[in-house]
């Protein structure tokens, strides 16, 4: 490997620890060594070691480090001498002593079995005990002890290190109050590689930059700096940003669908009088799908008021004798108050209803379109939701027929990226020829149902706008397609709004 | 949508040609019905609502067997004069008005045949007689009747019979209380002080209708080879069609079909009346609305492949069809009888002109305009609960829009805030990263003054949730979506149960009071255990719109 282009490739950070490092050396005492932070040197070995130049062995040890009296008797000397300095030029009480050498009781009677072991000091028993030293005692106190090296040792340690008389002095903190801890620890082990050595060898440039700053371009000052070659391979934090919700990136394509192909787009409510949902549908009022079961009524408020007189009479008339639609009606007496309960509506459809109703004849053609949240009833599961998306169209065309209908629905799903549609027999009271409409799957290789659509019965259309005109409309479900694009197995992780999930989804990209 | 099973032996029989699978697949959707399974002896069809003739094996045979070009045309049902009569009391006008009755002489059944009989009923009960609310259906063994036959009302405590599969002779009363089915029906008499019942002229009671038949007289077996046919309810229509199904159905069993005098007070009525419904209509009229090409002869055997007849401009509509009630459910079966696979699709070449919903359009460059602030976009649902709503809030519940009959609990009002919804997802989210700086928009639900007495109005609302989350940095938010709109507007200090006291104020633009900003109160994050701070704004897009309109 070219270790010049190598050396160019380090970090400030690597740069300060290479000098550091040794053919083998402990993580503890190269963080001493450089003088860094823990973390610093910790970055600059691991970048090290994914350039091959330093290997880094972990092994579990048993590690002796000082506790928190060892610190104290490090730094202000063993409770032992302390005591034997406090008597050096005079006898002192017991008291005294622990006073003038800052020792508590625990610390002082240590310390005098200690030192009258050694000889070091003699007790006399007066009113208290009166303690001075001895001849030895004033040699123990010019000599570094055995404890005193110990402590001066570069903690942590590795216990299976230590030498003989060490481990005695080990054995011997070890019965005393918190001057040694042991633990196990995972312990790293640093060690230059072959590439390593020749590279910490080779004198390293300083004239390095790290960062591009604005004051090197005031000064013009790159011009004469290097700039530290990155690892572009290597991989970088994460990050995420604002977006449109995956279903709304959804719903706007197949609006430009619609768009494109000369639609305008139709709003209105979600809560809908019966009237609207269902009457003016020519849904018979004792359909089984009025039933409370799947319909969402409203307990409060409960009833809507009925619009244009002009509407309500057409309806009723349609519905109990056919009017002037060429149609027989349902033959039953149509009540007024059941048309007035409000719901959540159950389908787009009643905005196409609306929208049938608001035309002139000076309007046609016209063609709208509707993607809307629409409401059924249901407990959910991961296969039902008690809410989803429609997609609606209506062609109001005088000349209009079921191949367009066909036509219309075969150009969206090929839009939709599904380029193979057929229609079945289906049944909805309005629409006639109703069709249900499936696409080809292409990866499951099965029909896939996706929609309800047909030619508006008369008895639909002619109440709301006055003459009899075909008007091809359908239905579509959203949801399962949005559920396919994005591999979504259970519905109602659509709304789940989950914010890691939505972060990291991949955005609509037909 | 109702079910049926049918065995394929008796299948294979009524077409009269054995059908390899997957033909009998194929053709089975596309005539109409869907088919949710294939079997070694049966198959499992969906009928849709408005073919209640195809309830039963025979019914649906017939309809195939046509489909398929075996068996095509207008089935002709003879129907031969008995002269016996139904005797209908006066007070039945308010107690179930209307039968309508038939005789069925030389039954050839069998047990197969039996258990399809007792299934035609009971998928014709629930759906097109809107289970027996509508019309109710009753078959006797014609040997242990007295004729004539009495239709009249009594008191619960006067009906005394031995119903169906029950041990002993107990009373309407009782049966309503204990027999499952009285159990089950209980209902469709309520309140009333009489109930119908048929009889014969030896007052032994045939059956407390549409409740339950009595088991010595009013159970069907494989011996019986006569009997008694009655449809009785509210609406003569749906009464009429459903005798007409049963009898079409038992003729097609080979069974002979004999009419009833029904005698009203004020009228007789002979039933039934198997014969074809003349309807009119235009070739070119069907040809219009489909697309299509057809001259008369190809659109007269469209029709029989649909067992219709055709006669000089009209269609032949068999007794079993009540569905057919306008030109346009004819041009649906020549549809079918001529292929939903053969219709060409054809995109029309009329251009019209597009146009996006302008208060969409203004919403979508909001929603942009939120997300170039490193916010995400939420989508929740429009229900809610009153606890989200309000108590998580610290809010007083009011004028919120209710739900009568939620399935969940937890769901049962329209959302009030889209600030309360977007807590709820903050403390769904715990344990994912923060920030979570978050938005959304959408119709909120108030009760008001309208068509339906309910105000949507469309709202956004922003949180920002983060250690730092404050006045200003949501403050910013909110003056850089209004400024960016071309707009400018105004906090005035107030006081929101929602907000800490003194860091909340409501956005005022212009005179109209727009929306609310603060830092959420730290008893509304701990009632969404959210452990960091959040501060938040939510206005309404559908004031904001007026106003750009006005700019």
């Amino acid at each position: 490997m070219d270790m010049l282009e190598l050396s160019r490739k380090l970090h400030p950070l690597e740069r300060k620890v290479l000098p550091n490092l040794e053919k083998t050396i402990s993580f503890e005492q190269l963080v001493e060594k450089c003088g860094m932070q823990e973390v610093e040197v910790m970055r600059a070995v691991q970048w090290m070691e994914n350039k091959g130049i330093v290997t880094v062995k972990k092994e579990e040890k048993e590690i002796i480090s000082l506790d928190r009296n060892g610190l104290d008797y490090k730094k202000n000397g063993l409770p032992e001498k302390r005591f034997l300095d406090a008597v050096k030029d005079k006898a002192l009480s017991l008291a005294e002593i622990g006073k003038k050498a800052g020792l508590d009781q625990n610390e002082l009677s240590i310390s005098m079995g200690l030192l009258r072991k050694k000889n070091a000091i003699d007790v006399k028993k007066d009113k208290e005990l009166i303690v001075s030293i001895s001849k030895e005692g004033k040699e123990f106190l010019k000599k570094e002890t055995a404890e005193e090296k110990f402590l001066d040792l570069h903690f942590p340690v590795e216990e299976s290190k230590l030498e003989k008389d060490q481990k005695a002095v080990f054995d011997e903190f070890m019965k005393r109050k918190e001057i040694v801890k042991k633990d196990r620890r995972a312990m790293r082990e640093i060690s230059l590689t072959g590439t390593g050595e020749k590279l910490s060898k080779l004198k390293i440039s300083d004239n390095v930059a790290d960062k591009l700053t604005s004051k090197m371009l005031k000064e013009g000052s790159w011009q004469k700096k290097e700039f530290r070659k990155y690892d572009v391979e290597i991989n970088v934090p994460k990050i995420s940003g604002g977006k449109r919700h995956f279903t709304n990136q959804a719903v706007e394509y197949i609006k430009n669908i619609w768009l494109d192909l000369g639609f305008r787009e139709m709003t209105g409510n979600m809560v809908q009088t019966s009237f609207w949902d269902l009457d003016a549908l020519f849904v018979p009022q004792d359909h089984p799908a009025r039933d409370m079961q799947d319909t969402f009524y409203l307990k409060t408020p409960k009833k809507g008021k009925l619009p244009d007189a002009r509407f309500v009479k057409r309806v009723k008339a349609t519905h109990e004798n056919g009017w002037t639609t060429g149609s027989q009606g349902w033959k039953s007496a149509w009540d007024a108050e059941k048309a007035k309960e409000n719901l959540l509506r159950t389908h787009t459809t009643v905005l196409s209803a609306q929208t049938i109703a608001s035309l002139k004849k000076e309007d046609l053609p016209a063609k709208f379109f509707a993607v809307g949240k629409c409401f059924r009833n249901e407990t959910m599961d991961w296969k039902h939701l008690f809410e989803f998306y429609q997609v609606e169209g209506i062609v109001v065309d005088p000349d209009a027929n079921f191949r367009n209908l066909l036509g219309y629905l075969k150009e969206f799903f090929r839009k939709m990226g599904y380029p193979d549609v057929r229609i079945r027999p289906g049944h909805f009271p309005y629409t006639e020829p109703s069709a249900e409409v499936d696409v080809w799957h292409p990866v499951k290789k099965e029909w896939v149902e996706l929609g309800g659509s047909g030619i508006f019965r008369p008895e639909v259309t002619k109440p709301l706008f006055g003459t009899e005109v075909p008007v091809l409309a359908w239905g579509l479900g959203l949801d399962r397609i949005i559920k396919e694009n994005w591999n979504i197995k259970d519905i109602r992780e659509l709304y789940k709004n989950d914010l890691k999930q939505l972060r990291e989804m991949k955005i609509w990209l037909k | 949508m109702p079910t049926i099973t049918i065995n394929r032996k008796v299948l294979d029989k009524i077409i009269g040609k054995k059908l390899p699978d997957k033909k009998l697949k194929d053709r089975i959707s596309m005539l109409g019905t869907d088919l949710e399974s294939v079997g070694e002896d049966d198959i499992i069809v969906e009928i849709f609502p408005n073919r209640p003739d195809m309830l039963s094996e025979q019914g649906f045979g017939r309809a195939l067997s046509s489909f398929i070009g075996e068996k095509t045309g207008l089935r002709k049902y003879t129907v031969k004069k008995s002269g016996e009569k139904v005797i209908v009391s006066k007070e039945m006008k308010s107690v179930r008005p209307y039968t309508v009755c038939a005789l069925i002489k030389n039954l050839k059944l069998d047990d197969e045949k039996v258990r399809e009989i007792i299934q035609i009923q009971e998928k014709l009960h629930i759906t097109f007689c809107r289970r027996r609310k509508k019309a109710a259906i009753g078959i006797y063994p014609l040997e242990n009747i007295k004729l004539p036959i009495y239709f009249c009302a009594r008191k619960p405590e006067d009906i005394v019979f031995r119903p169906l599969e029950w041990k002993k002779e107990i009373n309407a009363k009782q049966i309503l209380e204990q027999h499952p089915t009285g159990i089950e029906y209980k209902h469709l008499v309520k309140g009333m002080k009489k109930y119908a019942v048929f009889h014969g002229s030896d007052n032994e009671i045939l059956s407390f209708t549409p409740v339950i038949n009595s088991h010595h007289t009013g159970k069907i077996t494989d011996r019986t080879k006569e009997a008694f046919l009655e449809v009785s309810g509210s609406d003569l229509h749906t009464a009429n069609y459903v005798l007409n199904i049963m009898a079409a159905s038992l003729a097609d069993m080979g069974a002979d079909i004999y009419s009833m005098e029904v005698v009203y007070p004020d009228k007789t009525l002979v039933t039934p009346d198997l014969s074809a419904r003349k309807m009119k209509f235009s070739v070119s009229y069907i040809n219009k609305w489909l697309g299509l090409a057809l001259d008369e002869k190809k659109l007269k055997s469209l029709l029989e492949k649909m067992g219709y007849g055709y006669e000089k401009g009209h269609a032949l509509i068999p007794c079993y069809r009540p569905d057919v009630i306008h030109p346009v459910d004819l041009a649906e079966d020549i549809a079918i009888a001529y292929g939903y696979e053969n219709f060409r699709p054809e995109l029309s070449t009329k251009g019209t002109v597009a146009k996006e919903d302008e208060f969409e359009k203004f919403r979508k460059k909001v929603s942009s305009l939120l997300a170039g602030l490193n916010l995400l976009e939420l989508n929740s649902y429009h229900i809610s609960g009153k606890d989200i709503q309000f108590r998580l809030m610290e809010l007083k519940a009011e004028d919120y829009v209710e739900l009568e009959n939620s399935k969940s609990e937890e769901y049962n009002i329209m959302r009030h805030s889209m600030l309360a919804n977007l807590m709820q997802v903050l403390k769904e989210n715990t344990h994912n990263e923060y920030p979570q700086n978050i938005f959304e928009s959408g119709y909120v639900f108030r009760t008001g003054d309208s068509e339906t007495g309910v105000i949507e109005e469309n709202k956004v609302a922003v949180v920002l949730c983060d250690r730092d989350a404050d006045y200003t940095k949501i403050r910013q938010v909110l003056d850089y979506l209004i400024a960016s709109l071309g707009l400018e507007c105004a906090v005035k200090e107030a006081s929101h149960p929602s907000f800490i006291e003194g860091r909340c104020g409501k956005v005022v633009c212009g005179k109209t009071e727009i929306g609310v900003i603060g830092e959420v109160s730290p008893k509304v994050i701990s009632n969404f255990s959210v452990e960091m701070p959040a501060a938040a704004f939510e206005i309404s897009l559908s004031a904001l719109f007026g106003m750009i309109e006005k700019v």
